[in-house]
């Protein structure tokens, strides 16, 4: 989903960079609180394994793939403000590093993955708190549908950005229903990606999963 | 504990390093859709798009795929961790 230069016009990728910026910002601040000697660890390892995850692109439909985003991901293992930056590294790599997502285009590309796709993944995790609780069938559930739903929502970023100042002038409902037609395929593949992820990582340590932090009835341990 | 982090780290190595090869090369949605609207044609070349690794490849040669994607796991760890570590609320429990 990483958007090359020139299909938003100048002052909208300026402005997106500048919100993309001060969101970027805000999670900085707000994630030294979420960050100790535990978990700041975890936090590096769940950046570098969504770099690892998104180059696996999958067949949705003849002729077209999707990648992980990892919002959820990121938000449910290490909370949404780490997770955000998290997000955000990796796209910062990709774009000087592997010239994948335009440099202009970097406030959009951050703005959509990192900023609104961890937001809303973890805005319906919190929402479900209660199922991820009832033990590893709940818990995919509720990473399954909240990386659902961070893919639509991350999708419907483009939509709206382009709607203010996208190149072409093609018609927005078009545009509109391609993306998330797409996308609400791509997010079956987030969502599974996302479920086995997660419970993974709380059936060897329950305690590093942020959304089960202060849980009343933690997840069994395997050992 | 420093046995998962080895090992989520190793995942993420196998994952770059190897499965990187088995990945589709179709365009993903938001590519299918600039491209099937037109929009693509507005795209401009990515300033770096003539860089060693552009495409996640070494010189434009996607047999070493395998290559960039361990070294952008080694480059992601380093600089996230850098930051995190860096960011951290330091504890006296160790």
């Amino acid at each position: 989903m990483h958007m090359s230069d020139g299909l938003l016009n100048a002052p909208v990728s300026v402005a997106f960079l500048v919100i993309a910026a001060l969101g970027v910002g805000f999670a900085l601040v707000k994630a030294r609180a979420d960050l100790d000697d535990r978990t700041a660890p975890m936090a590096g390892l769940v950046a570098t394994f969504i770099f690892a995850v998104q180059m696996i692109n999958f067949p949705i439909l003849p002729g077209a793939s999707g990648h992980l985003l990892g919002g959820a991901l990121a938000a449910i293992l290490v909370g949404p403000y780490v997770g955000a930056l998290c997000v955000t590294i990796v796209l910062v790599v990709q774009a000087l590093l592997f010239a994948d997502g335009g440099l202009t285009a970097l406030g959009a590309n951050v703005t959509n993955m990192a900023l609104i796709g961890t937001a809303t993944g973890f805005l319906v995790a919190v929402a479900l708190r209660k199922v991820a609780e009832k033990g590893k069938g709940g818990l995919a559930v509720v990473a399954f549908v909240s990386a659902f739903v961070n893919t639509l929502f991350a999708a419907t970023g483009f939509v709206v950005e382009y709607a203010i100042g996208g190149a072409g002038g093609v018609e927005i409902g078009k545009v509109a229903l391609l993306m998330w037609g797409l996308h609400a395929l791509i997010g079956i593949g987030e969502g599974l990606i996302t479920a086995v992820t997660v419970t993974s990582v709380a059936s060897i340590r329950p305690d590093l999963v942020h959304l089960l932090k202060g849980s009343r009835k933690p997840l069994e341990v395997r050992s | 504990m420093k046995k998962f982090f080895i090992g989520f780290a190793f995942v993420s190595l196998l994952i770059a390093g190897v499965l990187s090869y088995f990945a589709s090369g179709d365009p993903d949605g938001l590519d299918k859709t600039v491209e099937d609207t037109g929009i693509a044609e507005h795209a401009q070349e990515h300033p770096f798009s003539g860089s060693t690794f552009a495409d996640y490849a070494l010189g434009g040669d996607d047999k070493f795929t395998g290559f960039a994607g361990v070294l952008g796991v080694v480059v992601v760890l380093a600089l996230s961790f850098g930051l995190f570590w860096v960011l951290r609320k330091k504890s006296d429990a160790r």
